[in-house]
Formats: structure tokens, sequence, C-alpha cells
């Protein structure tokens, strides 16, 4: 008797096993969460530096347009550390590059998937899917060797800008928008096309009036996830858009982003200094501005799932 | 205006957009190949760099950047693995898992140069570790992690529930339903992924440059000891990847040859990321027809 109730109520071989596979998998997801804190604590116990121990005023950041931390303002007695012209100038290049990429990504998306559905799949598909892969040095690279040198020769000066940097992005991120604008496209129901052509539209009647609004939130994503990558990218920007930290007065005159300045004087300034913790602080802003992308892409998302 | 005319209008429009594109796209490839392809041998494939004369080569970048992709991957997989595993085997919906799910969806948004940073200011310095294989390798499986985890997550999730009910009814416990049924059937997806992202991991340079570091020291190919600094093998040393190697000349500006090195660089890591595209589909279907009856 009592070996049986023993039996019954030890554990069972399988429950032990699967016990220990739970905590194992349970184990390294706690560890990706675990890294996401803690690179939040870091970079923002860094960042928050410049306002709590250097006592630098929020709005003098964020707001003004000379930026030289090793140089004090004789007025102030602050170093200038006006974040303004990076802050412009990544936005300026992220803004720029999403129009200009999206009406192509739409236009190309709209070729692969309702126009010519046979080319698009062999011929485009395997370049677009390649292209997604190609690391951002390369686009670096050629916007050195091609944009930077065609800029000199058409609007003169450097090459180097707004432009140039705007170009570069323009280009690494329409390979990504358009995959993801095909995803869309391509889960726009078929009895959507058929109903509008059934009733009499022609084919861009039922693409403007069907199908790109059904796929609005989708190709909305799209462009938010393009400018998520292009507010973030560093070396394709860095290589092609002059490096001064200047505030931006033209698209074609140098000038610098948040990622460009960070790349640049990481390295060259010692750890726990002002100038330091000013770059952290651009690092912040840089994490922060993924947590509002971030946030956009959710809202677009709960808003199509109403509709 | 007429409908008809309106409909002929947006379709050459359309087609003159997708053949712009096109052009942009296919113009880029060209070029790099073009300029790059005919700068490749042998010499440039394996020796080492030099920065103020031409004719240098690209050997310790190109064998370093294999070996930070191979530690990386070696140190995501089975994190990514477990982690996919317990989202889509285990978790609940609640809350929590949302939270989760929220996390793993911000690193992957992360710009990669804060990855770096995170590396740069933990591992480089708050671990003593200094620019090394070590370092960048654990930023660069950081940089992954969310990626693969997701590649991962979608491939258990397309194996049918009925896989899982035959598991149980067969008495095995759900970790031994994951082990020995899901995971096999789930394998073709799985390496797809993990092939697809290791294009991805070869050509990041933002997450190295504070990492790895930008100085590829000289190496003994004769010494396979990982203990000793000179050697391949050796975690600890510096390590300038191949994608690095090209930003880093490019911004210094020194090297004689640097336009010529940089573009056969690129036409490499093209072309390295052609091979892992272009295997990762054929390797996916190979497995699928090894391991299914189909």
């Amino acid at each position: 008797m009592d070996s049986i109730t023993e039996k019954i109520k030890r554990q069972s071989e399988s429950t032990r096993k699967d016990r220990f596979g739970r905590t194992l998998s349970w184990t390294a997801l706690t560890f990706i969460v675990l890294v996401v804190a803690l690179i939040f604590a870091f970079v923002l116990s860094r960042g928050l530096n410049t306002f709590i121990a250097n006592k630098v005023s929020v709005t003098d950041f964020l707001f003004g347009t000379t930026w030289n931390p090793s140089v004090v303002n004789p007025k102030t007695h602050q170093p200038f550390v006006g974040a303004l012209p990076m802050i412009m100038g990544s936005f300026l290049v992220t803004f720029l590059s999403a129009i200009v990429a999206t009406p192509f990504a739409i236009g190309t998306a709209l070729f692969m998937t309702e126009i010519a559905k046979k080319r698009g799949a062999k011929i485009m598909q395997p370049i677009v899917e390649l292209l997604v892969g190609i690391p951002s040095v390369v686009y670096g690279f050629i916007g050195l060797t091609v944009i930077v040198p065609f800029m000199r020769g058409v609007v003169g000066g450097s090459g180097f800008g707004i432009l140039s940097g705007t170009i570069v992005l323009f280009v690494m991120i329409l390979p990504t928008v358009t995959s993801m604008t095909v995803d869309t496209l391509k889960s726009v129901p078929r009895h959507y096309r058929e109903s509008a052509l059934a009733i009499g539209a022609t084919r861009w009647q039922m693409i403007y009036k069907v199908i790109l609004r059904a796929a609005t939130p989708g190709i909305l994503t799209a462009v938010v996830f393009g400018m998520a990558r292009a507010f973030g990218e560093a070396l394709a920007v860095q290589m092609v858009i002059g490096n001064a930290a200047l505030m931006p007065t033209g698209l074609t005159t140098p000038a610098s982003t948040l990622t460009s300045v960070l790349t640049m004087g990481i390295g060259n300034t010692v750890m726990g200094s002002l100038q330091n913790n000013v770059l952290w602080t651009l690092a912040m802003i840089l994490l922060l501005m993924s947590l509002v992308f971030n946030l956009i892409i959710r809202m677009i998302g709960s808003k199509g799932e109403l509709k | 205006m007429n409908a008809k005319l309106a409909d002929k209008i947006a379709t050459t429009v359309i087609y003159v957009i997708a053949g712009m594109v096109a052009l942009v796209l296919f113009s880029m490839l060209g070029f790099i190949l073009v300029q790059g392809l005919p700068h490749l041998s042998w010499h440039f494939l394996t020796s080492p760099a030099l920065s103020f004369e031409a004719g240098g080569g690209i050997g310790i970048q190109l064998f370093n950047s294999f070996y930070l992709l191979v530690l990386a991957m070696v140190i995501s997989f089975p994190i990514a693995l477990g982690a996919a595993i317990y989202l889509n085997e285990y978790a609940k919906k609640s809350v929590w898992t949302n939270i989760i799910r929220t996390a793993i969806e911000i690193l992957s948004s992360l710009p990669s140069v804060v990855v770096g940073l995170f590396g740069f200011l933990l591992f480089v310095v708050q671990f003593k570790f200094g620019f090394s294989i070590l370092s960048g390798a654990i930023a660069l499986s950081i940089f992954n992690l969310p990626l693969l985890t997701r590649s991962i997550e979608t491939s258990l999730a397309q194996i049918p529930y009925l896989q899982r009910e035959a598991g149980a009814a067969l008495g095995l416990s759900r970790w031994e339903t994951v082990l020995h049924v899901v995971l096999p059937a789930a394998v073709p997806s799985i390496v797809t992924g993990v092939v697809l992202s290791a294009g991805r991991v070869f050509g990041e340079a933002a997450a190295l440059i504070f990492t790895a570091g930008q100085s590829a020291p000289a190496l003994n190919f004769m010494d396979w000891n990982p203990f000793n600094i000179s050697s391949p093998l050796s975690p600890m040393r510096p390590a300038e990847t191949l994608a690095v190697h090209i930003w880093k000349i490019n911004s210094e500006g020194i090297m004689p040859d640097l336009n010529l090195v940089s573009a056969g660089a690129s036409a490499v890591l093209i072309i390295v990321v052609l091979i892992f595209n272009f295997s990762a589909r054929k390797l996916g279907m190979k497995l699928f027809k090894k391991l299914t009856s189909s």
C-alpha cells in the first residue's frame, strides 16, 4: 500500500525533465530581459550624469546651438554643449530619406505584387532581399566614392553634407521599406482585389482606392521601421556627412548627426569627464528615440487592428 | 480625368519608379563587384594590411570576421534557442509575457552603435577585457540575440499543434516533446534563420569599433594555443574585422590605395552575404527534404 502511494506521489521522470527544460529556457529568456535592463541602466546612468553631476541644464543641452564641450562659455561658466546641431542633423537625414524612399518603395512594391508578379518575384525579390543584408559600411563606402564627388561636382563645396547623408540613407533603407511593404501588400486578401475589379474598377482604381487603403497601417509601419534604422545608422552616415558639429545652414554644407559625433568622440575622451558624459547623453537620446519609434509602430499596429 | 487614362498614367509611373529602383540597386551591386572583383587575389585575401603603403591585403581582418562570427553564434544561439522555446512553448498570454516581448522588440530596434557603447562600457572598461575578441563577440551576440530569438520562435510556431498533441498522447512531457518532436521538425527553418542572421553579423561594424577595437596586430598562424596573445585563437587580442577595416581606412584616409582595398573588401563582404543568403535557402530546403518524408 505504502509503496503505491509513494509511487504515485513521487515525481515522475518526465516531470523532472520538464521542470529542468522549463527552467533552462526560462533562464535564457530572463537573461535577454536582463541585458535590455542593463543597457538601459548603464546608458541612462551615464547619460544623466551631464545633468546631475555636471549640472548642465536640460534646455541648454537640447536647444543650445553651439557644440564645443572642451571650451567654457565665459558668460555662463558652462561648457558649450548645445546638442541641437546634431539632433537637427539626425532628424533631417531621417525624415528626408524616409520622404524620398516612401514613394519609391511603394511604387516598387506595387510593381512586384500587382503589376508584374513574375518579374517581381524572379528579379526584384532576390535583389531587394540581398540588399537588405548588405553591410552599412558598404553603403558608406559607395557614398564616399560616388555620391560625395558627384555632389562636389554638381553643387560645389566639399560634397559632404546632409544631402549626401540623405542619399546614402535613402538607398540603405529603400530595400528594407520595400520588402516590408511587399509583405503588407501580399497580406491584403485576394477577394478585396476581386471585388474591386468585379464592380468595374480599373487596376489603378483598385490599387489606389482599395489595396493602398487596406495596407496603410502596414506601409506606415514599414516607413517608421526604415526611419528607426536611418536614425540609428552610424558609420554610413558618418562617412559622408562631413562631421562638423554646426547648425545645418544648408543641405550641402558639412553637418553631423548624433551617431556620427558619438563614433568620432567616444574613443577620444576620458571616462567620467564632462566631454565624455555629454556623449553618453547623446547615446541616451538615441536610446529614447528608438523607444519612441517602437511606440509609434505599436500604435499604428493597434489602430490597424481595430479596423 | 478619364479612369482609363488615369490607369495608364499610373501604370507607367509605377513602371518608371520600379525601373529606377532596379537601376539604382543593380548599378550599386555592379559598381562594387566591378570595382572590387579585379582586385581580389590570393595575395589580397591572405596578406596582412599595410597602413602607409599600397599593396596590403585583408587576411587578418577576414580571419577576424569569421572568428568573431563563430564566437558570436556560439554564444547567442543557445540563449536565443532557449528564449524562443520558452516564449513559444511555455509562456502563457499575460502582461509579463507581453513585457518580455516588448523588451526583445526594443533590443532589436536599438541602434547597433548603442549596443557597441554598452559593450565598451561594461566589458572593455568595467570588466577590463580591453579591446578584444571577447568583448566584440559578446557585443555581437547582444546585437544578434533579439533577431535570432524572433526567427527561431517563428520557426517553432510554424510546427502544427497536432505534433505537440501527438507527443503528449505518447506520454511525453512538454520538454521531451519539444526536444524530440518539435525541434527536429523545425530544424530546416531554424537553420535558414541562423545562416541569414550570420550574414548580418558578418557585416556589422558599429557594434565592434569600440569593443573588438580598430587594430589588427600580426598573428602567428602556426600557433593555435588560445592562451598566447599572438595566436589567431586568442580571445583577448584586439581584432579589427573586415567591415570595421573598410570604415577605418576610409575615415583615416592615409592608405594610398584605400579605394582599391575598400572596393575589394566590400566585394568580399557582399559575396559572403550572397553566399549566406543563397546557402540559407538551399540548406534549409535540403534539410527539410532529408528530415521529412516529403
